[in-house]
Parts: structure tokens; C-alpha cells; sequence
């Protein structure tokens, strides 16, 4: 039965690139696709491009590029990528900037675009998911408005003989099922192939997640190699059924354990993952080892896609403060404890105006809040934190300076204080009918 | 015994909402697990962390449990006052759960 094999170049935005480089040269795969665009990260390459319109598109782009087209074109693997984020095609001149730059000829490079749907969102009768208001709710706030295109304009620009596809916002899934899709002719209501497809795309998405990343726990979990830890590779059979493997050498591991954990990784309902593809069902998924570094994913299948598609928000939601200051040896924590009081009844007789305050014992209770904590030991050191929101950068900067002051003016024995203020673009999401929503793509070539 | 000596976790976060997995080390603790580790006492443990529904889901054929838990990540994790915003720690603490050896 023929096989693809694709890689998985990075999990996130600021993800290593080595690995990636790895993959390209000794991963012996067909396709390379780099999932780099988190929630928030499309609202602010908006508000990039709003500064200036030939940016807005991933601030790694070039660096990931410049390290992996080489291999890339040499061996004739092909790049799939939401580093476009809100300028796809700024991001396609770019990647031909990188490609004149190393000498390299014969690339066609595909802009996916049409994910932004702002413009529709604010002509009305749309609610938002989460809190049922109209988006109307949110005027003057909002940022930017993006739909989860899915598949169809990726497979289409392989089909016209794209080496590079780069785009905006997709499912993530949706850059590893295109290749699938493409290479093996599965219907676009082949259901159930999409389902598996999109199980590969799932234990891909976050490269390093299923290789042993964010699963060693020294003990019973422990993983060799981590400093080294090789991205991962899915073997694809032309009926769905596929390996996840990695390169041979690397770091990390590729067992049933690693595996079961990156497939319920972000999934709610195990039998419908939705998808503007399919309503992918993982939930009669099962894992097998079969070599080292090697395991069989058996089991996914799919029912039809969803006539809406998601919408992802982005708006303006006021400012955040905060402060830091660490306290270590006998009754540090007692002296964190009285700082994070102090800290409290300055700011309200000096009338900071916030909507919500934050006060943690970083050591202590800041993760988890005091009731989880009380059954652990008191540690040597803490940090007290205070974070609060407000309408106004002005009164989000005067919370860390209240935390600062702690210097001179609170308990024995403050050290390292550390201030912060930053407006928060936050997230929220909408559902539009699929018709509304109209991909593009153009192409450039080198 | 603690959960964490017969399975493993990991979380994940999508706006206000946390799930977490707890996935058996070996396939014959499922069912102990299953039996021990219900909606109810996850939602007592995150108490005053979790404030909406805790919904469990069951996969027999992975071994493994998925919780997903409404309004978990104080408001949503791009406007979360917390350190850690996206909940990612919540799978570590899932493990000191007390489980019934019976």
C-alpha cells in the first residue's frame, strides 16, 4: 500500500527550529507543516498589519525558512504553514525573498487568504458563543474576526503545484489532512478517511507534544533525550491507517503512553471533534505499540462536516498590571503573606481603580489556591505577586509600582522585583454560515 | 494510593473551558479507575478553581478518562489574571486524587 510521510515542523510560534531542520534532512518525508498560530496570535499580527501593511505575519517566518528551504527543495518535501497569520500573502513575499536569497529556483509559493471575515462579522445578526450577546456588544473594542478555513483552498493549491502553501487562520488539522487528501484523491465526503486524517493532524499539531514533550516526569515517566527531542513523523497508509513515528537518533519517545495523551490533548467530546472538515470521532481510538519509536493509531473515523464555521474573535479587553517581589529563608513566607496586605490596602487607599485583583504567594497557593496547598510542607523561598485589570494603562503601571515600593517600604528582605503592564487583546468566538466565508489564494514563484 | 501511581495526565485549554485526561498506565486499573474518579470528586477537588459544569467522558479502548470543566480558567485564558493561565498544572494535581483500592 503507498505511504506519506509527513513531518511536523513546529507546535507553536516561538518553537525550537533544529528539529525541523532535522526532519527535513533525515526524516525521509514527503511533507513539512508548521502549526504556529495560536488563539491570540492572529489579533496581534492584525494589529501589526494595521501599523504597517507589509507586516502582520509570523515574526520567526524568516528564520524558520531560511533554516529548513534548503533541504527542503533538495529533496522535494513540501511546506505547508499557518505562519501567513493575518498577511498571508506579505508572508509569501517574504518566503521568495528567503528563496532568492539561498539561490534556490523552481518554487511556487501559495498565499491562502479569505479567513478574515471582520467586515461580515460587524454588518450584525452574529452572536457571540460564549456569553450569547451580539457582537455589536463589543463595538469599538473588536481587533479582528478570523473564520477556521478548512482544507479545500490547501488542497487546491497542491493540486495547481504549489511546493509552499502559507495561510492565515485553518484548523490545524487541516495543514497535515490537505497532503492526505491531495496525495490519495479521498473524497471531500469520504467521512470517515477525514476522520482519520484528521487524527494524524491532531497527534501532529503540536510536534514535540506526542514525541515525549510535556509528558517527562523523572520516575515514572521518564524520557530519554529530552535536550534532543526529535519531532514527530506520521506514515500514512492510503486507508487512513497510520504510524507515528520519529527519526531514528533523536530524542524523546513515541509510545502508546506519549500518544494517548496528545490525542485527548484540547479534545472535549472524544467522538465529535469539529472541524470545518468532518466531526472527527476518536473515541473507539486505539494505540499500539508496533516498534521502537513506532505506534499504530487505529480506529478514527468521521461523520459529516458542520454548515457553520468557527469564527475567532479577537478584542480589546482593557489592561493588565502586575507585580513581583521574592522573599527566601525563615518566615518567608509570613513576610510574603504580610507584603501581599500591604500591597492590598495601598492600592485601595490610594484608589487604583480595578475590576478584579490577584494576590498569590508564588511557592505557595499560586497555581492552585490555598485548599490544594495546605497539604504541602512550607517551601524555603516565595514570591508574592499581585496582578489586577483595569480600564487604563496608567492604572495597570501604578499596581507594579505599588509592588516595587515593597523595596523600601514593606517587609525585610524584598529582593528581586519585577513590574509589568500590557494591554490585553483577548479571545472570544462566533459561528458563520460556511457561505459567507470565500478562501482565496494567489501564487508567486522563484 | 494516589492517582498518580497507576495513570497520567494531561491538560488542555480552549477559552474559559480545562480538560483534563487521566489515562491508566496499564489497561487492567481502568476500570478502578473509572469506579474511583467521578465529575463529582474532581469537581470538589478544584473547588474554587473550577466554577461551571465538570463533565467526564470514558474511552475504554485508550484506558482513559477526559474531563472537561466549564469556566475553569479564570474568565479565559487570553484574560486570566492567573500565573498560570492556561490551567496547564491542573493534570499535576488531578494526580494526588485518593483512590479506593477495593
Amino acid at each position: 500500500m503507498r505511504t506519506i510521510r509527513i513531518g511536523s515542523g513546529a507546535g507553536y510560534s516561538g518553537d525550537r527550529i533544529e528539529p525541523a531542520v532535522e526532519l527535513a534532512e533525515k526524516g525521509d518525508i514527503h511533507y513539512l507543516s508548521f502549526e504556529c498560530l495560536a488563539e491570540r496570535t492572529i489579533a496581534i499580527a492584525q494589529q501589526a498589519k494595521l501599523n504597517d501593511p507589509s507586516k502582520g505575519y509570523d515574526p520567526l517566518l524568516a528564520e524558520r525558512m531560511r533554516a529548513v528551504l534548503g533541504p527542503c527543495h533538495a529533496k522535494g518535501i513540501k511546506i505547508l504553514t499557518n505562519m501567513g497569520a493575518a498577511n498571508p500573502a506579505a508572508a509569501a513575499a517574504m518566503i521568495q525573498g528567503v528563496a532568492r536569497e539561498l539561490g534556490l529556483t523552481g518554487l511556487k509559493i501559495a498565499a491562502v487568504a479569505g479567513d478574515d471575515v471582520l467586515d461580515e462579522l460587524k454588518k450584525g445578526g452574529y452572536s457571540i458563543t460564549e456569553s450569547g450577546e451580539p457582537v455589536a456588544s463589543l463595538a469599538g473594542k473588536l481587533v479582528s474576526a478570523n473564520a477556521y478555513l478548512g482544507i479545500a483552498p490547501l488542497v487546491e493549491a497542491l493540486r495547481n503545484g504549489a511546493d509552499i502553501v502559507v495561510t492565515g487562520r485553518v484548523a490545524d488539522p487541516a495543514l497535515f489532512l490537505a497532503p492526505l487528501v491531495h496525495e490519495f484523491g479521498w473524497a471531500m465526503d469520504d467521512w470517515d478517511k477525514l476522520g482519520k486524517g484528521t487524527a494524524v493532524g491532531h497527534l501532529l499539531e503540536c510536534a514535540g507534544q506526542v514525541t515525549g514533550g510535556y509528558f517527562a516526569d523523572p520516575g515514572p515517566k521518564t524520557v530519554e533525550g529530552l535536550a534532543r527531542l526529535g519531532f514527530p513523523i506520521a506514515e500514512v497508509g492510503e486507508d487512513g491507517s497510520f504510524v507515528i513515528t520519529k527519526v531514528q537518533g533523536s530524542g524523546g519517545a513515541v509510545t502508546e503512553s506519549t500518544c494517548k495523551e496528545q490525542l485527548l490533548y484540547e479534545i472535549h467530546d472524544p467522538a465529535a471533534y469539529y472541524t470545518p472538515d468532518v466531526v472527527a470521532d476518536f473515541s473507539k481510538i486505539t494505540v499500539r505499540q508496533a516498534g521502537p519509536d513506532r505506534v499504530a493509531v487505529t480506529g478514527a473515523s468521521g461523520r459529516p462536516r458542520p454548515d457553520d464555521l468557527k469564527v475567532s474573535v479577537g478584542y480589546i479587553d482593557g489592561y493588565i498590571g502586575e507585580g513581583q517581589i521574592s522573599y527566601a529563608g525563615p518566615n518567608a513566607v509570613a513576610r510574603g503573606r504580610l507584603a501581599l496586605s500591604i500591597v492590598a490596602e495601598r492600592l485601595k487607599s490610594t484608589n487604583v481603580a480595578t475590576s478584579e485583583l490577584r494576590f498569590d504567594l508564588i511557592g505557595v497557593d499560586s497555581i492552585h489556591g490555598p485548599a490544594l496547598a495546605a497539604r504541602h510542607p512550607e517551601p524555603y523561598e516565595v514570591r508574592a505577586r499581585i496582578a489586577g485589570r483595569t480600564d487604563s494603562m496608567k492604572e495597570a503601571v501604578r499596581i507594579g509600582n505599588e509592588v516595587e515600593t515593597l523595596y523600601t517600604n514593606g517587609p525585610a528582605s524584598g529582593g528581586g522585583a519585577f513590574k509589568s503592564a500590557r494591554q490585553v487583546v483577548a479571545m472570544l468566538s462566533a459561528l458563520m454560515p460556511r457561505g459567507k466565508v470565500v478562501p482565496t489564494i494567489q501564487y508567486v514563484e522563484v | 494510593m494516589i492517582l498518580r501511581d497507576i495513570a497520567h495526565s494531561r491538560t488542555g485549554d480552549k477559552g474559559d473551558i480545562s480538560n483534563i485526561s487521566v489515562i491508566a498506565f496499564d489497561p487492567k486499573d481502568y476500570p478502578a479507575i473509572a469506579r474511583s474518579v467521578t465529575a463529582e470528586k474532581v469537581k470538589a477537588l478544584f473547588k474554587g478553581i473550577v466554577h461551571g459544569e465538570v463533565k467526564r467522558y470514558e474511552i475504554p479502548s485508550l484506558g482513559a478518562l477526559n474531563f472537561v470543566m466549564q469556566r475553569a480558567l479564570g474568565g479565559g485564558v487570553t484574560r486570566s489574571l492567573a500565573l498560570d493561565a492556561h490551567g496547564k498544572c491542573l493534570s499535576s494535581a488531578i494526580l494526588e486524587l485518593d483512590i479506593d483500592e477495593k
